[in-house]
């Protein structure tokens, strides 16, 4: 018999790899979760069984493959509980909760989209870009060359992908929100989609409020239950009149650009 | 033996079990009925309702901290009236009992709330005079014993359910607290509410939370909540809902023995959203597995050393 109710998934793990310094690429198996996850979603993961780290630890989808049931993640060790995660072995069950929050609106309607990611935002762009497979523009930043991951998986879809890094060790030297304006002044694109650090979403939004062109963001906040109900990750979207506190987990990650007030 | 009495009564209003979900772990139930049949609690509590709307606190709200979590929402909540006319229409088709928690900055503010819950449809009233993320209200009305007293007086007069008040850790001693809760008319107390605590980042030397300090929960806090329940359960004659820390069965029953006559369940929904029906599961297999017929006998049944 189906239920009715969602619950957590024990899903194997089947691949795990260190891809850059600390950037660890894993791969669980989860027909629910591959049936339902659209790009642009979260898992939200119980790293280890164990009280000293209690939250779980929410972490884009990076990529699906319905056939083999393979749901793809990638994260960054920066704590307690990602070098639990980054330790978990090969065939260990995880504890998923997921497909959580919104999407990136997929719409073939648009003829050529933008995909901008910076550092550890560019994981979910890949589920996205996936999800398209028709002409786009992808724009990725790292830090250095050390740190570039995902570089083939972007190309394999989009050639023509830019990778940029802010030191100038690898691809074009700078920040990818130039190449985007260079691409969005010419009139390339008539939607973006961007994930990233704080300053670049900024400059993301405002350059698409400019040019005039929608934009969709992907915002991070530190969460707790990731479904809705401790409502710690707020984030501040407009109202007609004002703003008010929206919940990163459920009412995002992803917004329109235009509902999403940053603050100075 | 098949099955054993689960059912627990706070003054007068019977719960099916003794579980019931801690106020602002579980909204107003929406997410978690996603999860499985609310029916199957013994009561919810609500987010912290307060008279008008309130944002709450700027992000970051969460800090994990070792065994626990810090908090600092800030009461973001939709107002009471709010509350009253979308959220207890959908609680109604639960064959559970509905707890309101009110806050507020002022006494007048509390009666008030108490007044509007009167034909709510609420089953028992919390008043929150512990919450340790807002500036004015919360926590000052529960630190001192005679302004714990002088509240509840007030706002037992506007009230048509049974009140509890829910108290601070955060005071020297908190059988005082209870005392004067229950002198002035409370009809069941709850404990404890979040310890005030603080975590910095060694890195920025700022503090985790946009608020600089947070309610601390989770099982770091359990000892001092059982210690508190059973101090409490010494020097009271009116139930006690305990909680802090609960994350299965097994910590439920520890509270009940201390002195407790139901349990909340607060940061473990955070980890897993089946918490509490696995919470029931828990007691119930602990009665079967220990010929235990009514739940009822063993509260407050601690033996001491």
């Amino acid at each position: 018999m189906i239920s009715i109710y969602k619950r957590p998934y024990l899903c194997t793990i089947v691949k795990k790899e260190e891809t850059a310094p600390g950037i660890f690429d894993m791969t669980i198996i989860s027909e629910e979760i591959t049936r339902q996850a659209k790009p642009g979603q979260f898992l939200n993961i119980r790293c280890a069984d164990t009280l000293s780290t209690l939250l779980r630890r929410p972490i884009s989808i990076c990529d699906i493959d319905k056939e083999k049931k393979e749901v793809r993640f990638v994260f960054q060790v920066k704590g307690e509980g990602t070098r639990l995660l980054a330790n978990r072995s090969l065939g260990e069950l995880l504890d998923v909760l997921g497909p959580l929050g919104t999407s990136f609106t997929v719409d073939n309607s648009f003829s050529r989209p933008a995909l901008i990611g910076g550092g550890i935002g560019v994981f979910p762009l890949l589920f996205l870009a996936n999800a398209y497979r028709s002409s786009m523009d992808v724009f990725l930043g790292f830090r250095t060359k050390e740190m570039v991951v995902l570089e083939q998986d972007f190309k394999r879809i989009c050639p023509d992908t830019v990778i940029a890094t802010d030191d100038g060790s690898y691809g074009v030297s700078g920040y990818v929100t130039r190449l985007l304006e260079e691409n969005i002044k010419q009139g390339k694109n008539d939607i973006v989609y961007a994930c990233g650090p704080e300053p670049m979403l900024k400059k993301v939004q405002s350059m698409c409020s400019a040019y005039g062109i929608p934009c969709q963001l992907s915002l991070e906040q530190r969460m707790g239950c990731g479904i809705g109900a401790c409502l710690v990750c707020a984030c501040k979207i407009r109202t007609p009149k004002a703003w008010e506190y929206k919940h990163v987990c459920k009412d995002g990650p992803v917004f329109w650009g235009n509902e999403v007030l940053f603050d100075e | 033996m098949n099955d054993a009495n689960m059912k627990v009564s706070i003054c007068g209003v019977e719960l099916k079990n003794p579980v019931i979900t801690a106020s602002g772990t579980f909204g107003f139930g929406r997410e978690y009925a996603e999860y499985y049949d609310l029916s199957r609690l013994g009561a919810i509590c609500v987010k912290g309702l307060t008279l008008n709307p309130r944002q709450g606190n700027r992000p970051p709200r969460i800090a994990e901290t070792p065994a626990g979590i810090l908090n600092s929402v800030g009461l973001q909540n939709p107002g009471v009236k709010h509350f009253i006319e979308h959220e207890i229409p959908f609680l109604k088709q639960f064959d559970t009992k509905i707890i309101a928690n009110i806050s507020g900055n002022t006494i007048e503010e509390y009666c008030r709330m108490a007044e509007i819950l009167y034909d709510s449809g609420v089953d028992l009233i919390e008043m929150n005079i512990s919450c340790p993320n807002v500036k004015q209200g919360g926590v000052a009305f529960g630190t001192k014993a005679d302004t714990v007293y002088h509240i509840t007086q007030e706002v037992k007069k506007y009230c048509r359910q049974p009140l509890i008040v829910k108290l601070s850790p955060n005071v020297t001693d908190i059988k005082e607290m209870a005392k004067a809760a229950q002198d002035g008319g409370a009809d069941a107390v709850s404990l404890i509410n979040t310890l005030l605590g603080m975590a910095i980042d060694i890195y920025t030397r700022r503090p985790v939370l946009a608020n600089n300090v947070g309610g601390l929960s989770g099982p770091a806090v359990k000892p001092i909540a059982v210690r508190m329940v059973w101090e409490v359960a010494s020097v009271v004659d009116i139930p006690i809902i305990g909680m802090g820390g609960i994350m299965n069965g097994e910590d439920a029953i520890e509270f009940m023995l201390a002195g407790a006559t139901a349990v909340a369940v607060g940061t473990a929904n955070f980890i897993d959203p089946l918490a509490c029906v696995k919470v029931v599961d828990g007691i119930r297999n602990y009665l079967l597995s220990y010929d235990i017929e009514d739940i009822n006998s063993i509260i407050g049944k601690v033996e001491l050393n």
